[in-house]
């Protein structure tokens, strides 16, 4: 790739690391306003229906029962109480299974 | 402070696990689009971002200029803005120089682990055990993607697809359970995010962004308002 694409990773890394780092070093120890640490402790929940959906569905490009599956596993594996592991490898082996026979 | 720190461990390892995967992919797909397994392993000690990361391959194969990958890569990074606003709420107070420190560990699930524990303030050590097992895992297995990725089952890796998004739903959930306002806040941002996506409104990164915050923002004022109801209506009660 040669050395542009060192540059560019330079440049990634940056753009990358400033949105991590300002909010935590220079917020610290400012009061802020009720309503915005309030909106400020919806943020988790919120993003993680952002970042599931609708990726999940078209995961696989031109299938979408493959996400569909995906989907209906996790969610019921998390349901009945598996922890993070459990329902990351449990959805991949259902899906691996769903892909070996297809 | 140690126990703090191997606590973390453990509840970073359920991310370093969901990372195998996907990292293992990322290191494959990189070998497929020409990047030598130094150059691959590089994005992911200094980068460490994985959707960024996905998406830069698919721009590199698409012979993208590397300015626009860098505004990119912000773009779809500017939600970690968010997240380390809200994160910074939670945390124990700390020197900046450490924060900065642990902040580069800041990743969508180790965010997701620190964000929604139970604990009401999350000590310094905890966070470093969360983040370096997450970014140990996420560095070693793109090497190895790029070395054995290939000579995996092709079925195996189209299942491995799902890793990330399972690990997000294996986070939300137990949260959801018992809390309707975590249950709108992700649906509604869900809802929103589908909306923009069909209508092709915006790029991934701006579509996260939008709404993450909107939904954040809806749901902060209907439960304010309703408080306040609450609030009245129980003086009315009192008076009468």
């Amino acid at each position: 790739m040669g050395p542009t694409y060192w540059w560019m990773l330079f440049g990634m890394a940056l753009v990358t690391y400033i949105p991590r780092m300002v909010p935590l070093t220079f917020l610290d120890g400012k009061e802020l306003p009720p309503i915005v640490s309030g909106v400020l402790s919806n943020i988790p929940y919120a993003v993680l229906g952002a970042l599931i959906f609708p990726a999940i569905i078209f995961v696989q490009e031109g299938n979408i029962l493959f996400g569909i599956i995906g989907v209906a596993t996790a969610f019921l594996i998390a349901i009945l109480g598996g922890g993070v592991m459990p329902v990351v490898l449990g959805t991949i082996g259902v899906l691996a299974i769903y892909s070996f026979f297809m | 402070m140690k126990n703090q720190f191997i606590a973390g461990l453990k509840a970073g390892l359920s991310i370093a696990i969901g990372y195998f995967p996907i990292a293992l992919t990322f290191g494959l797909l990189a070998k497929t689009t020409g990047l030598s397994l130094m150059e691959a392993t590089a994005m992911s000690i200094f980068v460490y971002a994985g959707a960024a990361q996905y998406i830069s391959l698919n721009l590199i194969s698409f012979g993208v200029d590397p300015v626009t990958i860098v505004i990119n890569t912000f773009i779809v990074n500017i939600r970690h803005f968010l997240m380390t606003a809200s994160l910074n709420e939670k945390m124990h107070r700390a020197p900046k120089w450490v924060k900065a420190i642990y902040s580069f560990g800041i990743t969508d699930e180790s965010f997701s682990v620190l964000a929604t524990g139970k604990e009401e303030k999350i000590p310094t050590a905890y966070a470093f055990g969360v983040t370096i097992i997450a970014y140990g895992s996420w560095v070693i297995f793109t090497a190895a993607g790029h070395v054995v990725g290939a000579n995996l089952p092709e079925f195996l890796q189209v299942a491995m697809s799902i890793a990330l998004y399972a690990m997000f739903i294996g986070l939300l959930v137990p949260a959801m359970k018992g809390n309707r306002k975590v249950v709108m806040l992700a649906a509604l941002a869900a809802v929103i995010h589908c909306i923009i996506y069909i209508g092709e409104l915006l790029s991934t990164g701006w579509a996260i962004l939008v709404s993450t915050l909107g939904s954040a923002i809806l749901i902060e004022i209907i439960y304010a308002r309703r408080s306040k109801n609450a609030t009245v209506m129980f003086k009315e009660k009192e008076e009468s």
